[in-house]
């Protein structure tokens, strides 16, 4: 099982090239799947925390979730990478397919599935270490790297996460110094230096000023060039302006999914529409 | 149309008062004392600080001068090994409790158990060890002492850094554990190293606990007249040294006593300083 997830794991480096230029090519309809839940239930001990959830999330596109507070957005992203494994109590049943591969089955390797979906939290986290070590620390997990091709890597993440010009002449200082924006993009970095394949991004933006907020949107849309990208946000605004599909969910339940424009201008469901008019409740 | 009632006013005012002169006077009195014991300790123990006290040994009854060079190399020696072994020991343990041991029964036992040394008399941890290893080895030695003072200072810096590491917020975890992070590398590289500074803090308070208890080495290191460094050996110290001292009946042993009270006290209260600057360091960052 271990070399099957290893044998994904460079396969998907080496192909990331020659994958985009197809996908260019092919239409919307012919998007591959990046991640197919099906029957998805989660369980916090014995409250119901989601509620059969079927949804793909399409590769090298952005899916937002909105709904509004403890309708279990976080909770499906946090089970798209096992985050939930940290917690005994929590457990999820059903069936999540990552390039055909079920996450959820027993004996998984989680750390190297972790490697492969990355995360961003809603606060900044960078670790008690310099910009340069926070961004080696995760590519050393799985990959030896001469000093020569760290340092291009550091800077090839920097640059992604559009950091590189504020933080180049201060690599050698501490990942605290820099400002709440710069700390979220240098999360951001991090997440995307170990070349994982699908991005989870829990509210990324929830911490920040508007300015530090639109440079992230902006990444995002840089970055879904090469990554999957998935998103919990609290800002229908937002879920506007930077996903291509949206799923909303209420009470654990995915009430609807698709486009994200015919979600904003013509939602199917009459909960739908109440909730990005703000007609809710 | 207002039911203000002004008296309510009054009476917590007065409360305040009350209460704010209680507590400026309690704090007076821990004051007073803490100064009374600085300032004796000052005016009996300056008078014998010298270059003899550091550059020569401990003297002969009825030997006029002398210092007490044997002791503190002594205390210096058996604190420094106490130091290597409880820190990995302690910090190792403080680990497991705080990140493996969540909701465990061994976990719950090293706790409690751990609980109960912080708080043992340091007599009985001195009577453990020689039981243990004095009487089977059939002297006193310089390790007997190290391992006394390393039973007393291991359980401390297993609840600091426990405590410490438990301080680090969980987001920083999940943060390590999303970019594929084995659970101690985690633990080791993130979680330990943010709390580095309480961790220190730990260890340095722990020293500063043992560098001044005399229980313990009375049964395990005892005291030894000349200078020596074979940590087989019985080896002098400065606790004991002072205990032995203040209670002769010659001038200059109970002169050098007040010397070598006044050593310690600044050695722990340097320790206890250099603890608290380490802690705002963190805040700093």
């Amino acid at each position: 099982m271990t070399t099957t997830m290893k044998s994904m794991f460079h396969s998907d480096i080496n192909q990331s090239g020659t994958e985009a230029g197809q996908i260019a090519q092919a239409n919307e309809a012919a998007a591959v799947n990046a991640l197919q839940i099906k029957n998805l239930n989660f369980f916090y001990g014995s409250f119901q925390g989601l509620k059969n959830i079927n949804l793909d999330i399409l590769e090298r596109r952005v899916t937002a979730f909105i709904g509004p507070s403890g309708c279990g957005k976080s909770t499906l992203l946090r089970t798209l990478n096992r985050m939930y494994d940290l917690y005994p109590g929590q457990r999820a049943e059903g069936e999540i397919n990552f390039y055909g591969e079920n996450i959820l089955e027993k004996g998984k390797d989680v750390n190297l599935l972790r490697s492969r979906i990355g995360m961003v939290f809603q606060k900044p986290t960078p670790f008690p270490m310099s910009i340069y070590e926070n961004i080696a620390f995760g590519v050393r997990l799985y990959e030896r790297l001469s000093k020569a091709e760290m340092d291009e890597r550091v800077e090839w993440a920097l640059n992604k996460a559009a950091l590189w010009t504020e933080a180049k002449d201060k690599l050698n200082q501490s990942g605290l110094s820099l400002s709440g924006g710069q700390q979220q993009r240098l999360c951001i970095a991090r997440g995307v230096a170990v070349k994982p394949s699908i991005l989870l991004l829990d509210e990324p933006t929830s911490a920040l000023d508007p300015i530090s907020t639109a440079k992230i949107e902006e990444l995002i849309n840089e970055l879904k060039k090469d990554y999957t990208i998935a998103i919990v946000t609290h800002n229908m605004q937002q879920a506007a302006r930077v996903s291509d599909f949206t799923a909303y969910m209420y009470l654990g339940e995915l009430i609807e999914y698709g486009k994200t424009d015919q979600i904003f201008i013509k939602p199917a469901k009459k909960e739908t529409e109440d909730y990005i008019t703000g007609r809710f409740g | 149309m207002s039911t203000r009632d002004p008296s309510l006013f009054a009476k917590r005012k007065r409360a305040n008062a009350f209460g704010l002169t209680f507590s400026m006077v309690a704090m007076s009195i821990g004051m007073l004392f803490l100064l009374w014991i600085l300032a004796i300790l000052l005016w009996k123990g300056f008078a014998a600080i010298s270059p003899s006290l550091f550059l020569q040994i401990s003297p002969a009854p009825g030997t006029p001068g002398g210092g007490l060079s044997n002791a503190i190399v002594g205390s210096l020696m058996m604190v420094f090994f106490c130091a290597f072994v409880s820190t990995p020991v302690g910090i190792l343990a403080g680990i497991y409790l705080s990140e493996y041991g969540e909701n465990n029964k061994f976990s719950e036992v090293t706790r409690f158990v751990t609980d109960i040394m912080l708080s043992a008399p340091s007599i009985v941890i001195g009577l453990f060890v020689y039981a243990i290893v004095v009487y089977q080895v059939k002297h006193f030695s310089g390790w007997a002492g190290t391992i006394a003072l390393s039973l007393i200072a291991i359980p401390v810096v297993v609840r600091t850094t426990e405590n410490m590491l438990k301080l680090v917020p969980t987001t920083l975890r999940e943060a390590a554990f999303a970019l594929g992070a084995p659970k101690w590398k985690v633990s080791m590289s993130v979680v330990l190293r943010a709390a580095k500074s309480g961790v220190i803090t730990g260890v340095l308070l722990a020293i500063a606990r043992v560098s001044g208890e005399t229980a313990p080495l009375l049964f395990t290191a005892l005291n030894n007249q000349f200078f020596s460094t074979n940590m087989n050996a019985p080896m002098a110290n400065l606790p004991v040294m002072i205990f032995q001292f203040a209670m002769s009946p010659y001038d200059n042993w109970v002169h050098l006593a007040w010397g070598g009270a006044l050593l310690i006290t600044f050695a722990v209260l340097g320790l206890n300083i250099l603890a608290r600057v380490v802690l705002r360091e963190k805040v700093k960052v």
